[in-house]
């Protein structure tokens, strides 16, 4: 699990994760619902939260583990602090998203999606997110940033670190 | 009788059942549409495309789940459909990795059809093919997702029909992979080694572990004494290997075959099943006279074993202790034979041919080793042995009838009937009415046992004795639904067999594989069970305990049924699993 330390201490998340599954057992539907709560708990949706979920409701681990892998808002991995997703989709990837995905990565010093060694930031390309409007567009933990130019890379990168 | 709607499609008018499909009501005009993913009952999800038909709607739509209506106008072959059929096909075919000339499927293979039948000569597309490495930790199962046409039937047969669920479609778009979850190996998943998944595949993505090279070396060894035994299941199947119809009896055929590869004795495991029945006979009676645990469920299938360790722990006392009959030969090979023979069982290599992939695994299992040498040191499927019977160059269909030798060649036709659903109940109910009742009794057809429906029930009212309330459930979605009701206490038998694959072990997971133009088209299940039951007519002993062969080896060797040495060489235990353990194998 993933609590390491004394065996007196009681694992919150994992009391946590049970109230979730709680909340939806026998709830038509529920993986999806159950799996965001998780991820927001844990940030990421490890073996063992799937080992639980999966007991929880009642389905296997193979079914939770394919629906996590399809939709990428689900990670399998620990994701950083601020967490940028950018769309790829194509009004965004016509509108320059390549090229701001570019700049991110050069920024963060990172070969693709992933987190930087500081845990501050995760980037992570993602499919269209509905708001072409904006192209190209990103968010950063919920906020949407649209009309990005790649010279605004920094200067948000700074913005977020400047507040920790 | 379901309404009647007309339709004409390529001009012809065709009545159908409402509710059927357009790809239905075109087979029965002649017309045969492209399928890949397809598979009646088991997976009918419209997703590869090869079925699109025009019915004059915006884009073309998949046959397979169209449904048939009023005045419907379908058109199967035009320009535009056969161009759309030949792209979808053709994409398929650009990322699949053709190394067909070494495909274990090569020429039974749905994908390779298709592209004849398409008339597919160049493929104009080249895709990303990507290198997954293959998955061969499994006993029973490799797993080659570079083959993989992501048809899903195998994720359909796994999930639904057997409600194992070890395989899944993970990922999405060009990553999209069909496989166990975190990358674990098949080994280290709920997976119960059944291969319906490998009888489902179109292609070479999903086959056995071979292990013939493992005979042909034990047969080269001048040290060993190889003894081979083959299940009921495997004489009514071997033939479609060889073009031979389905549900052709070549049970002499097979034997012939069996010596000129050069095995020194070749014997029946229907003889094993004799003795499977006098032990698991004699452990039913005991229980139910000594208010022991009941139901009794049987244990001769290793899927279904496996399976209850993972999903019933709590019902594993209720399993008969027995053996597989597999496992029973071996260890009565290893002891009585090798005694009567004079030879030391460490020199004695016994080769079992199975239409199963999971007794591949339950030979490796650490308990199946009474004499202190495994009961079986390889297991092989129907379809390994046809390879071995064409690698050798014997022409099969021209070989003469020859017999089983002796002394483990003779069985009764309750231990033939050990190859179909509900047979291993009926061989039991011929044998425990008899003991019960003190009689030869005539009447031995359970007729209610027998045939596909997935839960059969019956009564059996032993004259001058108790009511035997039995059940029989095949194909282990089916076997869940039964156990539910007996956990729930629902309901109540004295007897239950359960068999891991539909139909029983003659659609075992290692049985000669029938494409789905086939199995859409009848029941597999059914033609080769008729065979298993005219071979039981044939016979003139039909209950174990008169099988005269079986009953010397009690006399001069095993004492009696139940018997403490009957204990220690034919009996075994069982042990929960884990569905998913901290250590693992990752691909």
């Amino acid at each position: 699990m993933s609590c390491k330390c004394s065996s007196t201490c009681v694992d919150t998340k994992a009391q946590e994760l049970e109230r979730i599954i709680d909340k939806y057992k026998g709830v038509k539907g529920a993986l999806i619902p159950v799996l965001h709560e998780a991820q927001e708990l844990y940030g990421y949706l490890p073996i063992h939260v799937q080992k639980a979920i999966a007991e929880g409701l009642g389905v296997s681990l193979a079914e939770v583990y394919g629906v996590v892998t399809f939709y990428t808002q689900f990670s399998l991995y620990p994701k950083g602090k601020y967490q940028i997703q950018l769309c790829l989709g194509t009004a965004c990837y016509v509108k320059g998203a390549g090229a701001i995905y570019e700049e991110f990565k050069k920024e963060l010093g990172l070969k693709g999606d992933g987190v930087t060694e500081d845990g501050m930031f995760s980037l992570e390309a993602c499919r269209c997110i509905g708001a072409c409007g904006l192209a190209p567009v990103i968010m950063i933990n919920g906020e949407v940033y649209g009309r990005l130019v790649p010279s605004d890379v920094p200067k948000l990168i700074q913005k977020y670190r400047d507040m920790g | 009788m379901s309404e009647m709607v007309t339709l004409t499609i390529d001009g012809i008018e065709v009545k159908a059942p409402a509710g059927s499909t357009v790809l239905e009501a075109a087979k029965s005009v002649g017309i045969n549409i492209p399928t890949l993913c397809f598979l009646k009952d088991i997976n009918e999800i419209g997703a590869c495309r090869m079925c699109v038909v025009d019915v004059g709607a915006r884009s073309l739509q998949a046959a397979c789940v169209y449904p048939v209506s009023e005045g419907l106008k379908v058109i199967t072959n035009s320009p535009k459909v056969r161009e759309a059929r030949r792209v979808t096909l053709e994409l398929i075919l650009s990322n699949h990795e053709r190394k067909c000339l070494t495909c274990v499927r090569s020429e039974n293979c749905e994908l390779q059809r298709l592209a004849k039948d398409l008339n597919v000569g160049d493929i104009r597309f080249d895709g990303e093919n990507k290198h997954y490495p293959l998955d061969d930790l499994s006993p029973s199962i490799v797993r080659d997702p570079n083959k993989c046409v992501l048809c899903r039937r195998c994720v359909s047969v796994c999930k639904y029909v057997q409600t194992v669920s070890a395989i899944e479609t993970n990922e999405r778009g060009f990553d999209t992979i069909v496989s166990s979850p975190f990358d674990m190996a098949l080994k280290d998943t709920p997976c119960v080694n059944c291969g319906q998944c490998i009888n489902v595949c179109p292609v070479g993505a999903l086959r056995e572990k071979d292990d013939t090279d493992k005979v042909w070396e034990a047969i080269a060894n001048p040290e060993l004494h190889v003894v081979v035994q083959t299940a009921p299941a495997v004489r009514v199947a071997i033939g479609e290997e060889f073009g031979l119809p389905i549900g052709t009896r070549c049970t002499g055929k097979m034997v012939a075959a069996l010596k000129r590869l050069g095995f020194d004795k070749v014997f029946d495991t229907d003889t094993a099943a004799d003795l499977t029945i006098m032990e698991e006979g004699t452990e039913l009676i005991e229980r139910i006279k000594n208010g022991g645990k009941l139901p009794l469920i049987t244990s001769c299938s290793p899927g279904w074993i496996k399976f209850c360790e993972h999903n019933y722990p709590d019902l594993l006392d209720n399993l008969s202790t027995c053996k597989s009959p597999q496992n029973m030969f071996g260890a009565v090979i290893k002891s009585y034979y090798a005694e009567k023979m004079g030879i030391d069982p460490s020199k004695i290599f016994v080769v079992s041919v199975m239409p199963c992939t999971a007794k591949k695994f339950e030979v490796q299992r650490p308990e199946l080793s009474s004499t202190g040498y495994p009961d079986v040191d390889v297991s092989i499927t129907t379809r390994e042995l046809a390879r071995m019977i064409k690698e050798a160059g014997i022409d099969f269909n021209s070989l003469p009838d020859e017999n089983f030798d002796d002394p483990m060649g003779e069985a009764s036709g309750a231990g033939v009937i050990f190859g179909a659903t509900g047979g291993v109940m009926e061989a039991a109910l011929r044998t425990v009415v008899d003991v019960l009742t003190g009689k030869d009794n005539d009447n031995i057809e359970y007729k209610s046992v027998r045939g596909v429906e997935g839960v059969k029930v019956t009564e059996v009212q032993v004259p001058g004795g108790p009511t035997l309330r039995a059940a029989v459930a095949h194909g282990l979605g089916n076997a869940r639904k039964l156990l539910e009701q007996v956990r729930n206490g629902e309901e109540q038998y004295h007897f239950i067999e359960i068999m891991a694959c539909p139909g029983g072990c003659v659609n075992g997971g290692g049985q000669p594989i029938q494409p789905a133009s086939v199995r859409n088209a009848i029941d597999i299940r059914a033609e080769r069970a008729k065979a298993i039951y005219n071979e039981d007519e044939a016979l003139t002993v039909r209950k174990s305990h008169k099988n005269p062969r079986m009953m010397k080896i009690y006399e001069e060797f095993l004492e009696k049924p139940g018997s403490h040495k009957a204990h220690d060489l034919l009996h075994t235990h069982y042990t929960a699993r884990e569905n998913y353990p901290e250590e693992c194998s990752r691909l």
